[in-house]
């Protein structure tokens, strides 16, 4: 049996000193969407921030491997060759940086990594059509600078544009859902699950099961105050619908 | 009176009667009244407002070769001319000499007069007196260019004319150590005509030499000017300048500057909207290093209602380089209903980089519109690390980041083959430039 795509043993991290994960441990196979749901500040953006790299957030205990290999020692860039892609919740505005370009860079350097050629402008262009056609997204918005000026639908979709550009091995997607009408809703989750497959696992992570219904989660594991606090199937989303998340806090897990 | 100051007064004793139209009476009181204005000034001094933070001491102390050179002939000008492409009309001075065999010129539509100045001062250059004599001295360097003014050229534009190819004007040093120039540009644009015009300083060596420009523009009712300044000087050079823009009714004036090179450069811009409905839009940029120091001081004088003028200066500096930028909007008493906006943003690339800024407005309206702002700051980290979390490794991040942020403005140049030449300028200064421009193809 292959290794799984992500194995998160016991993982603490802080964040100025303030301890946010308190020993996570969460393994993601090939083929599986795994949702992590959780009231605000339960660590779920910090885990997503911890797994892609960014700086500030130190690991004080635990590992996390990915196909088999210590994630941590990796740089941001050498984990996105290695296949992890991080949807952004706050999606970062780039002044002067055309997305055209960004992108291009973007794969280029993955294909670098991999060994293989770097694509030309016009076969990168053609792939990129085909895919902002799935996300309902404007050709012109690849003439505009790096998110910049966009409205927050379209910051989402170009996430999720991004992904499917990049073709991750990881997809991790950070509160995707917040802030899109109905519509963008529904062209993410279409751009997502075109994305699905045997050999890609995916970590949703979202506020609101809301999103759960277009993107059929295989795992949800709620978080609560850096910990994995409930595991189960689809249903533990509805239930957390219905119910909030204040039961979980006095209704310890069974034993 | 300093030692340098006497230098200066001993070599215009010694060579003014050598400068062109040396025999007009007009030009040779002007230039003795502006000579007198020097020795009673002198070199600006750090105790003035103007000056506190740009020393010109350097300047000052350095024993420029007072007599004008020989030029050397031929010289390769390769790309610093504007290619083929752009159809300009182009004007080659050569350690501040109009060279008419290197120049090249294009027909040019009726209405349209251009003229090497030394050239229009030797018929008698009547149509210059207003500009020489009228010209005021705001420090001792305009007095100085003023004393020593008989070469630079003179373009005028008839009412109603449109020139549509860029007039571009290339003042290379030729290598010649310790020359020191000073090159008059006056801009005459007639009612609703419509120019463009590039200033480009630039230097074959390596030699340090001194730049002392003025440049003059009057715009007529409804007229337009888009002037552009690219200043590639050689690193150990100093290059001063003072351009004076006169804006009538309705008329657009649009510059583009860009300071990369020279050890001192310093920059003023005046523009005085003086009449209503005129605007103007400001765009400077600086990218500096080692021990490089750029200054732009800009004055906009909204004297008459409506009017609009906006700023947006940006700075990348690395090393120990250090950028200043003074930008005063004046919104006199009967200007109402002003539009005035201001920015002028920093990017440090080191630590030991400095810059001192400070946007002035002073209104004495009531019904106006003004903002300004200015920043210092470093690359922001988050914009880092969503490039690199998109497989971008750092240094090619900071690199791109970098360029993003003055690209913006290089966009806003209209004339092609001179973005891109700013853009390549730009992308050279920049450590990883050749990874850049795969990027970036």
């Amino acid at each position: 049996m292959t290794a799984p795509i992500l194995e998160i043993k016991n993982l603490h991290a802080t964040v100025d000193g303030k301890e946010i994960l308190d020993g996570i441990d969460l393994i993601v196979n090939a083929g599986e969407v795994h949702a992590i749901m959780g009231p605000n500040g339960s660590g779920k953006s910090t885990l997503a921030h911890v797994l892609a790299g960014r700086e500030g957030y130190e690991v004080t205990q635990g590992e996390v491997l990915y196909q088999g290999r210590d994630l941590l020692e990796l740089a941001p860039e050498e984990r996105a060759c290695e296949g992890i892609f991080l949807a952004f919740q706050y999606p970062v505005e780039i002044p002067g940086v055309n997305n055209t370009y960004f992108l291009k860079a973007a794969v280029n350097a993955v294909r670098r990594h991999r060994g293989e050629d770097e694509l030309d402008s016009m076969t990168f262009m053609k792939m990129v059509r085909a895919k902002l056609k799935v996300l309902h997204m404007d050709e012109g918005l690849m003439k505009r600078a790096v998110n910049e000026g966009f409205s927050g639908g379209e910051k989402k979709r170009n996430e999720i544009f991004q992904m499917a550009v990049m073709e991750p091995t990881l997809a991790i997607m950070d509160e995707t859902d917040s802030g899109l009408d109905i519509d963008a809703l529904k062209d993410v989750a279409d751009g997502v699950n075109t994305l699905r497959g045997p050999d890609r696992a995916m970590v949703v992570i979202t506020h609101y099961q809301r999103l759960l219904n277009y993107i059929v989660p295989d795992r949800v594991h709620v978080l609560s105050k850096g910990r994995i606090v409930r595991s189960g199937g689809r249903e533990l989303a509805l239930t957390l619908e219905e119910q909030g998340y204040s039961w979980l806090q006095v209704e310890p897990e069974p034993a | 009176m300093s030692d340098a100051v006497i230098r200066y007064r001993e070599a215009f004793q010694d060579t003014a009667g050598t400068l062109p139209g040396s025999a007009i009476p007009w030009l040779r009181d002007a230039r003795r009244e502006a000579m007198g204005t020097f020795e009673a000034i002198g070199f600006p001094k750090p105790r003035e407002e103007d000056w506190k933070y740009t020393r010109v001491a350097p300047i000052e102390k350095r024993d420029f070769a007072l007599t004008p050179p020989d030029t050397p002939t031929p010289l390769d000008l390769g790309a610093l001319l504007l290619p083929e492409s752009a159809g300009a009309w182009q004007a080659v001075f050569v350690d501040g000499r109009f060279r008419a065999d290197l120049s090249r010129t294009v027909p040019l539509p009726g209405g349209v007069h251009v003229a090497d100045l030394a050239g229009s001062l030797e018929r008698g250059g009547d149509e210059l007196q207003r500009w020489i004599t009228g010209a005021g001295h705001r420090n001792g360097f305009t007095a100085l260019n003023a004393a020593f003014t008989g070469h630079g050229l003179h373009l005028q534009l008839d009412d109603g004319v449109t020139l549509d190819v860029p007039v571009h004007l290339l003042f290379v040093a030729s290598g010649i150590a310790d020359t020191i120039v000073h090159p008059r540009v006056i801009l005459e644009i007639g009612k609703g005509a419509r120019a463009t015009v590039v200033e480009s300083y630039a230097a074959l060596g390596e030699s340090p030499y001194f730049n002392n420009v003025v440049t003059q523009a009057a715009l007529d009712e409804g007229a337009r000017l888009d002037h552009y300044k690219l200043q590639r000087e050689a690193t150990a050079a100093f290059h001063v300048s003072t351009f004076n823009v006169h804006q009538d009714a309705g008329s657009r004036f649009e510059s583009h500057s860009v300071s990369l090179g020279a050890a001192l450069a310093r920059h003023d811009i005046n523009v005085a909207l003086d009449a209503p409905e005129a605007s103007c839009a400001l765009n400077g940029l600086y990218m500096v290093r080692g021990r490089q120091h750029v200054d732009y001081h800009t004055r906009v004088d909204h004297a008459k209602p409506a009017c609009t003028s906006t700023e947006d200066y940006r700075g990348i500096l690395a090393g120990r380089a250090r950028g200043v930028f003074n930008g005063r909007v004046y919104v006199h008493p009967q200007a109402q209903k002003s539009d005035a906006t201001q920015s002028n943003r920093n990017l440090l690339l080191s630590r030991d980089a400095e810059v001192d800024t400070k946007p002035q407005l002073e209104i004495h309206a009531d019904d106006v519109k003004c903002a300004h702002g200015a920043t210092v700051g470093q690359l922001d980290e988050g914009m880092i690390f969503y490039l690199r979390s998109r497989g971008i490794d750092e240094s090619s991040a900071r690199g791109l980041l970098t360029y993003g942020f003055a690209r913006g403005l290089v966009d806003r140049m209209a004339v092609a083959p001179l973005r891109e030449a700013v853009a390549e300028s730009l992308l050279d200064r920049l450590p990883n430039a050749e990874e850049l421009r795969s990027m970036l193809s």
